[in-house]
């Protein structure tokens, strides 16, 4: 059906180049994220994949056609906008139907695909009403539905569920996970929050000034972050980063006894040791950091716990229900294998 | 009162008469200015009702209610043929030049909401300075075109220069401004030309401008006096207000007809009005955005 491939694809407003060469090869059925903090360029990748946004330079193919100059109606694409945009003049049906405007199908079989489409996303009973008369949630639906009406190659979605309040982002991510399984269109979706993109993708790309920082699964990206800027990306509360420096085999952290890793460096080098909270353990044993307990944030099931140590101020989890008190000093070790050791200038992963 | 205690704001606002007085001083001042302004806007309609109900010799007496108020200039004006001929033209005129309005003011207005062109700002600040020039200035170089087209005493002479305004392009650019572009694009990807947008997705956004629009350029052509007075020649030609007049003689203006004909076209008027000021709901727009 649809793959889709950006090839040293760059944008340029005026003089200023924003998006500086992505590369990307995105699977039939594949659902692709992308993440990154306002501005980097997400939208802009986008717009241009829909053909809203003019190319600089670079390529875009879907399904082995280069589609550059192709109006958008022509890329057999859809998109779904962050505000919506269901028009408010026609009712839930007619918004619809607007997208088999430029099909060829019968009226017989528009109004089967119709059906259709309103029953996957349960709304048979609203296709009377106008968008005014819907719920936030259920405007987002029409606008999935209307994109949904063409089975489309390829449906891009810019931060749809950024103004829904937190309980129907939740339940809306799942729907269209699970739509996204039962229709297998491939998915190009846009967001700032990492959990959205943690919890629907199959592959990640993780952006930053319009460059593409990382691309993997949510368990790559997770466990074996490829820089600085992806380590703390992804993951919350954010990984903690502690300088030291790499002697040999030797690592030496702040304050602590130098610990013998797999790694190693031919001279001394900084470096930039990586690890999440949920990776440190408070212990007696081997310590990697030791300092005052300053702030406690109960969770529930556990406890967010702020040391200040001499590297700077750290995050760990402990228990939830034995956590230790503000002010006491804590040891706080981890296993080797979940220390991340980052390069101190470039900030780019050692391995 | 417990109240008073818990909620010391509003015990200063009781223990504290004057402020009310004086908003209270305030807002009769304000409804005084509205009553006296209201007043004065219906004055005149009152006295052209009045004195089309005058016989001719009570027209100067400044009476409100006519001694012996009579329907006979109704009778008059109603019988003289000349009369729908005059209507039939304003009403032709007025509504053909409202249609075009509405169609070209918004065309050109949303071509320079939307669109980003080369020139665009420059087109846009020619269009807004010819706001500047008055009818009277215009008058003379009108005529002088409609002289050389042979277009003097024909419907298209009395109407070319207003089918088109650059207030009306200036209202729909602003109206069009509050269409969010999210639509425009989400029409292009459903593969509407940039026509079919303007026509299906734009103007329905912006009824309530049109039915402004509609309203103020009906209004306006239907009282326009100036021009048609210059552009037409034949009694047939005359528009209502050219027509009106006309009423008496050299000595005489005949006021008690002339205003028994503006109280006859005022009816158009009203109709148009009520017909477009259901359209002119707020927030339109709003309702496919989010929640
Ligand atoms: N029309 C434009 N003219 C000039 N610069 C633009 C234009 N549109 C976007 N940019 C710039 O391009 C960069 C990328 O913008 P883009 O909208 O793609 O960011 P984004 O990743 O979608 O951010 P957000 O999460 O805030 O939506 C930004 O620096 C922005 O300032
Ligand atoms: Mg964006």
């Amino acid at each position: 059906m649809a793959n889709l491939a950006l090839r040293n694809l760059t944008k340029a407003y005026g003089k200023t180049e924003v998006l500086h060469g992505i590369n990307l090869d995105i699977q039939d059925g594949e659902f692709i994220v992308f993440v990154g903090p306002s501005g980097c360029g997400k939208s802009t990748t986008l717009r241009m994949i829909a053909g809203l946004e003019e190319i600089t330079s670079g390529q875009i193919i879907i399904d082995e056609r280069v589609v550059n100059n192709l109006e958008p109606k022509e890329r057999d694409i859809a998109m779904v906008f962050q505000n919506y945009a269901i028009y408010p003049h026609m009712s839930v049906k007619k918004n619809i139907a607007f997208g088999l405007r430029s099909s060829r199908l019968s009226k017989p079989e528009k109004e089967a695909r119709i059906s259709e489409v309103a029953e996957i996303l349960n709304m048979t009973s609203l296709l009377e009403r106008k968008p005014s008369q819907l719920s936030g949630g259920q405007r987002q639906r029409v606008a999935i539905g209307r994109a949904m009406v063409r089975d489309p190659a390829v449906f891009l979605f810019d931060e749809p569920l950024s103004n829904l309040d937190a309980q129907l982002r939740t339940q809306m991510r799942l729907e269209i996970k699970k739509l996204h399984h039962r229709v297998g269109n491939t998915i190009v979706f846009v967001t700032h929050d990492q959990v959205e993109a943690m919890t629907m993708a199959d592959r990640i790309v993780i952006m930053k000034d319009g460059h593409i920082q990382q691309i993997g699964t949510p368990a790559d990206v997770y466990h074996r972050p490829a820089n600085t800027f992806v380590a703390q990306f992804i993951g919350a509360p954010s990984m903690n980063m502690l300088p030291a420096t790499l002697n040999g085999h030797q690592l030496q952290l702040a304050s602590a006894k130098p610990i013998e890793i797999g790694l190693n460096a031919d001279t001394r080098r900084e470096v930039i040791v990586g690890v999440r909270p949920d990776d440190l353990i408070l212990s007696s044993g081997e310590p990697l950091v030791a300092g005052k307990v300053t702030v406690r944030e109960p969770l529930g099931p556990e406890t967010l716990i702020y040391v200040e140590t001499p590297g700077g101020e750290i995050i760990a989890k402990a228990d939830g229900r034995t956590p230790p008190e503000v002010g006491e000093h804590v040891e706080l070790g981890a296993d080797l294998e979940n220390l991340h050791i980052f390069d101190a200038k470039t900030g780019v992963v050692m391995s | 009162m417990t109240v008073l205690d818990i909620h010391p704001t509003t015990s200063a606002v009781l223990a504290d008469p004057p402020v009310r007085r004086q908003r209270n001083m305030g807002q009769f001042l304000r409804w005084l200015l509205l009553f006296a302004g209201g007043i004065a806007m219906v004055m005149p309609i009152v006295y052209m009702i009045s004195t089309s109900l005058k016989w001719p010799h009570e027209v100067y007496n400044i009476n409100l209610v006519p001694d012996e108020p009579t329907l006979e200039n109704y009778l008059y004006v109603l019988e003289d043929g000349r009369f729908y001929g005059w209507f039939w033209n304003s009403l032709l005129i007025a509504t053909l030049t409202t249609v075009s309005n509405l169609f070209f003011d918004s065309l050109v207005g949303y071509t320079l909401c939307k669109f980003r062109f080369p020139g665009r700002q420059l087109v846009f600040i020619a269009i807004l300075s010819t706001l500047m020039i008055p009818t009277e200035m215009l008058v003379i170089p009108w005529y002088l075109m409609s002289q050389s087209f042979g277009w003097l005493d024909s419907y298209w002479g009395i109407m070319f220069p207003g089918m088109m305004t650059a207030f009306g392009t200036f209202l729909m650019k602003q109206f069009f401004e509050s269409v969010p572009d999210d639509f425009i694009e989400a029409a292009r990807i459903d593969g509407l030309n940039e026509f079919q947008i303007w026509w299906t997705v734009a103007m329905p956004l912006v009824k309530p401008a049109l039915a402004a629009l509609a309203i103020f350029v009906f209004l306006g052509n239907w009282t326009a006096f100036l021009w048609p007075l210059v552009v037409t020649n034949s009694v047939e030609m005359y528009t209502i207000p050219v027509g009106l007049s006309g009423f008496g003689d050299e000595v005489d203006v005949a006021w008690e007809l002339i205003m028994t004909g503006a109280a006859i076209s005022t009816i158009p008027t009203l109709v148009v009005f009520l017909i477009f000021q259901r359209f002119i709901i707020r927030g339109v727009v709003m309702a496919g955005l989010k929640g």
